[in-house]
C-alpha cells in the first residue's frame, strides 16, 4: 500500500477534480482502493494503449514527418527543415486545393444544415405517411459512401445516366459531369448532401421534439406568423443544436474522401475536385511524397483547430448576449 | 376577447399553410431519395444492352437477374461480402466491450486522474482519420501487415464516442440501487453485467447499430490497407470491381451496389429507433 493513498480521495474530493459522479461508491475503507485502481488500469489499458498508439502517437509523428523528405516506402527520413511548408505555401494548386475545400465545405455544410432545419420542422407537424418520409430522408446516411459513390457515377452518367435523361425530357442537355471542373465539384457535392441530409435532419428533428410546448403555445395565442414563430420562438430554442452540428458537420466533411475518391480522384484534368484531404492521400500514396503529405495533413489539422475554436468563441458570444 | 379569437384564427391559418408545405416537401423529398434509388435498382435488373439506351427505359423489359449472377460468379464479390462480414463483427464486438469497460471504469470506479483518462478518451474524437493515416500505415506496413485482417481492424479497434455515449448512460443509473447490489456484495463483474448493462439495454443497442453500420461502411483505412480480394471490404471491393477494365459494366456493378447497400438499409429499417437514439444522444440536450 503507497502512502499517498490515504491522501488521495482529499486531492480527488478537491475542486481540481470537477463535480463528482452521482454514482460513485462512498468513501472506503483504505485496503479497497489498491484493488479498485488495478481493476479501473484492467479495464482502461487495451483502449487507451489503442488511442494513444494509434491516434496520439501518428498525430505527433505525422508533424515530425511533415518537415521531412520522406518515401513512405523509404526506411529512413531525411530532415528538410520547413522546405515542404515553404513549397506549400508557395505551391500554384494550393490556392485551388483550398478553394475547392472551401466551395464544398460551405456548400455542404451550408446546405444540409438550412435544408436539415426546415424538413425538421415541416416533418414535426401531424403529417399522414410522416413517418416513412422520415425513413426515406435519413436512409441514404446508413449507405456506405463508396456505394454511393459508385451508384451516383451512373446517375451522373453522361452518356446513360439519370440526370442527362430527366434533362433531356426538358429539353436541357446535360453537361460532362466528367471534363468540367466547376460541374464535377458541383456533382460531389450534391451526392455528399444527397447521403448525409438525413444526419442533420434528424438531429434537429430529435431536438425540436425535446422543446417547450409552452412558448410554441404563447407565440400561438400572439398571433405570430409562421416566420416569426420560427425566427423568435424555435431557432433561439435550437440554438446549442444547431452549435453541435456545426462542428460536427464540418469536420465531417472537410474530412470526406470515399466519394470524391470513388466518383473523380481528384480530377477532372488536374485539381478539379481536389480538397485537402485528398491531397494528403495524393502526395502520399500516389507520388509518394509522403513527408509532403504530412505537411498538408498538419495544415489542415491546423486550419480545423482554428476553425472549431472561433466557432466555439462565436457560441459563447451568442449566449452570453 | 377579441384580440383571442383573432390569435386563434391566425394559428389555424398558420398550420393550414404549413400543412400543404409539409406535403409538398414530402413529396419533394421522396422523389429526390427515392428517385436515384429507383435508377439503381432498375439498372441492376436490365439487359446488358437495354441500359444503353437514349432515351432511358424507365422499367426492365424484359427484367433479368443475370447481373446479379455475374456479380456474385463472375466476380470475388462473395470474398468481399464474407470479409465485410468478418471486419464488421470482429471491430464492432471489440469497440463495443471496450466501450463498455472503459465506460464502467470511467463511471463507477474511483482513481486517481479518472478526469485526466476521461479527456485523453474523448479528446480522440477531435483527430481526423486523415492526420494519422500516413504514420499507421508505415507502422503497419513495418509490421508486414498490409493485406491481413489485423491490419485493418487493429488500428481501428480504439474508441472514444462509444465510451463517451456509455459512460454517460452509466452516470445517469440511479445511484441507489448500485448501492444496494454493492452491499448485497456484488462484485464489479457481477455489478456490470447484473444491474448496470440491464439497466442501460436501449442505450447499449443504439451504441452496438451505430458501431455495426459505421464498420460496415469504412473505407479509407481498409482501402489504403488493402487490395485484393483476401482482405478487402465490401466498399473497396466495389470500388475494385468498377475499375476492372476501361469501360464499366454497369449492370453487375449496380447489382453489386445493391447487395451492399441491401444490408444496412434492412438494419436500419427494422431497427431505426435505437440507431437515431444512438445518433442523437448527447446531440440534443444542453
Amino acid at each position: 500500500m503507497p502512502p499517498t493513498s490515504t491522501t488521495q480521495p482529499d486531492v480527488a474530493r478537491g475542486g481540481t477534480a470537477g463535480p463528482p459522479a452521482p454514482v460513485g461508491p462512498p468513501p472506503r475503507r483504505s485496503s479497497g482502493r489498491a484493488w479498485e485502481w488495478s481493476l479501473a488500469a484492467l479495464l482502461l489499458a487495451p483502449n487507451l494503449v489503442l488511442l494513444v498508439v494509434f491516434t496520439y502517437r501518428p498525430l505527433l509523428d505525422n508533424i515530425r514527418l511533415s518537415f521531412t523528405d520522406w518515401n513512405i516506402s523509404a526506411p529512413v527520413a531525411n530532415p528538410v527543415g520547413v522546405a515542404n511548408y515553404v513549397e506549400w505555401f508557395g505551391r500554384e494548386d494550393t490556392r485551388t486545393v483550398l478553394g475547392n475545400t472551401l466551395v464544398f465545405t460551405v456548400a455542404t455544410v451550408g446546405i444540409s444544415m438550412a435544408l436539415g432545419l426546415g424538413l425538421a420542422v415541416l416533418l414535426d407537424q401531424r403529417l399522414r405517411g410522416r413517418n416513412l418520409v422520415r425513413s426515406a430522408v435519413f436512409a441514404p446516411f446508413v449507405i456506405s459512401g463508396a456505394a454511393v459513390g459508385v451508384a451516383f457515377q451512373f446517375v451522373f452518367d453522361p452518356s446513360f445516366g439519370l440526370v442527362r435523361d430527366l434533362l433531356a425530357r426538358i429539353g436541357v442537355e446535360a453537361p460532362d459531369f466528367y471534363q468540367r471542373s466547376g460541374w464535377a465539384l458541383f456533382m460531389v457535392t450534391f451526392t455528399y448532401i444527397w447521403k448525409n441530409l438525413g444526419y442533420t435532419f434528424v438531429i434537429y428533428l430529435a431536438a425540436l421534439q425535446g422543446r417547450r410546448a409552452d412558448l410554441d403555445e404563447a407565440a400561438e395565442i400572439d398571433g405570430a406568423s409562421p416566420w416569426t414563430h420560427f425566427r423568435k420562438v424555435l431557432l433561439p430554442q435550437l440554438r446549442p443544436t444547431t452549435f453541435f452540428l456545426s462542428i460536427t458537420v464540418l469536420l465531417s466533411s472537410v474530412q470526406v474522401f470515399d466519394i470524391i475518391n470513388v466518383m473523380t480522384r481528384g480530377g477532372p484534368v488536374g485539381d478539379g475536385t481536389m480538397t485537402l484531404v485528398y491531397q494528403v492521400y495524393r502526395e502520399t500514396f500516389v507520388n509518394q511524397r509522403a513527408g509532403y503529405g504530412a505537411t498538408v495533413a498538419t495544415v489542415m489539422f491546423l486550419i480545423l483547430l482554428l476553425v472549431t475554436v472561433v466557432q466555439v468563441r462565436i457560441m459563447d458570444r451568442g449566449q452570453r448576449s | 376577447m377579441t384580440a383571442r379569437a383573432h390569435g386563434a384564427e391566425a394559428a389555424s391559418h398558420r398550420s393550414r399553410g404549413m400543412t400543404v408545405a409539409g406535403y409538398a416537401g414530402m413529396v419533394v423529398v421522396l422523389l429526390v431519395v427515392g428517385v436515384p434509388l429507383f435508377w439503381i435498382v432498375i439498372t441492376s435488373l436490365k439487359e446488358r444492352g437495354d441500359i444503353y439506351v437514349q432515351p432511358a427505359q424507365w422499367l426492365p423489359d424484359p427484367g433479368t437477374t443475370a447481373n446479379y449472377r455475374d456479380v456474385t460468379t463472375r466476380i470475388p464479390f462473395l470474398d468481399y461480402f464474407r470479409n465485410s462480414v468478418i471486419i464488421t463483427l470482429v471491430l464492432s464486438a471489440s469497440k463495443i466491450v471496450l466501450g463498455v469497460i472503459s465506460a464502467y471504469a470511467l463511471s463507477l470506479l474511483r482513481f486517481p486522474g479518472r478526469n485526466v483518462v476521461f479527456l485523453v478518451v474523448i479528446a480522440a474524437l477531435m483527430v481526423p482519420n486523415q492526420i494519422t493515416v500516413i504514420s499507421n500505415y508505415a507502422l503497419v506496413a513495418q509490421l508486414g501487415w498490409r493485406n491481413t485482417f489485423q491490419g485493418i481492424i487493429i488500428p481501428l479497434a480504439g474508441v472514444a464516442f462509444g465510451t463517451f455515449l456509455m459512460r454517460n448512460q452509466f452516470l445517469s443509473l440511479p445511484g441507489e440501487i448500485i448501492e444496494a447490489a454493492r452491499l448485497d456484495g456484488a462484485g464489479p463483474i457481477k455489478l456490470l453485467w447484473r444491474v448496470v448493462l440491464p439497466m442501460s439495454w436501449p442505450t447499449l443497442v443504439a451504441f452496438s447499430l451505430i458501431t455495426v453500420v459505421n464498420e460496415w461502411n469504412e473505407y479509407l483505412w481498409p482501402f489504403l490497407m488493402s487490395d485484393d480480394q483476401r482482405t478487402a471490404p465490401l466498399p473497396v471491393g466495389l470500388t475494385l470491381l468498377q475499375n476492372n477494365d476501361g469501360v464499366t459494366n454497369w449492370g453487375p456493378v449496380m447489382a453489386g451496389t445493391v447487395l451492399a447497400m441491401l444490408p444496412v438499409l434492412v438494419l436500419f429499417l427494422v431497427l431505426q429507433r435505437q440507431m437515431i437514439k444512438g445518433l442523437t444522444a448527447g446531440a440534443v440536450k444542453s
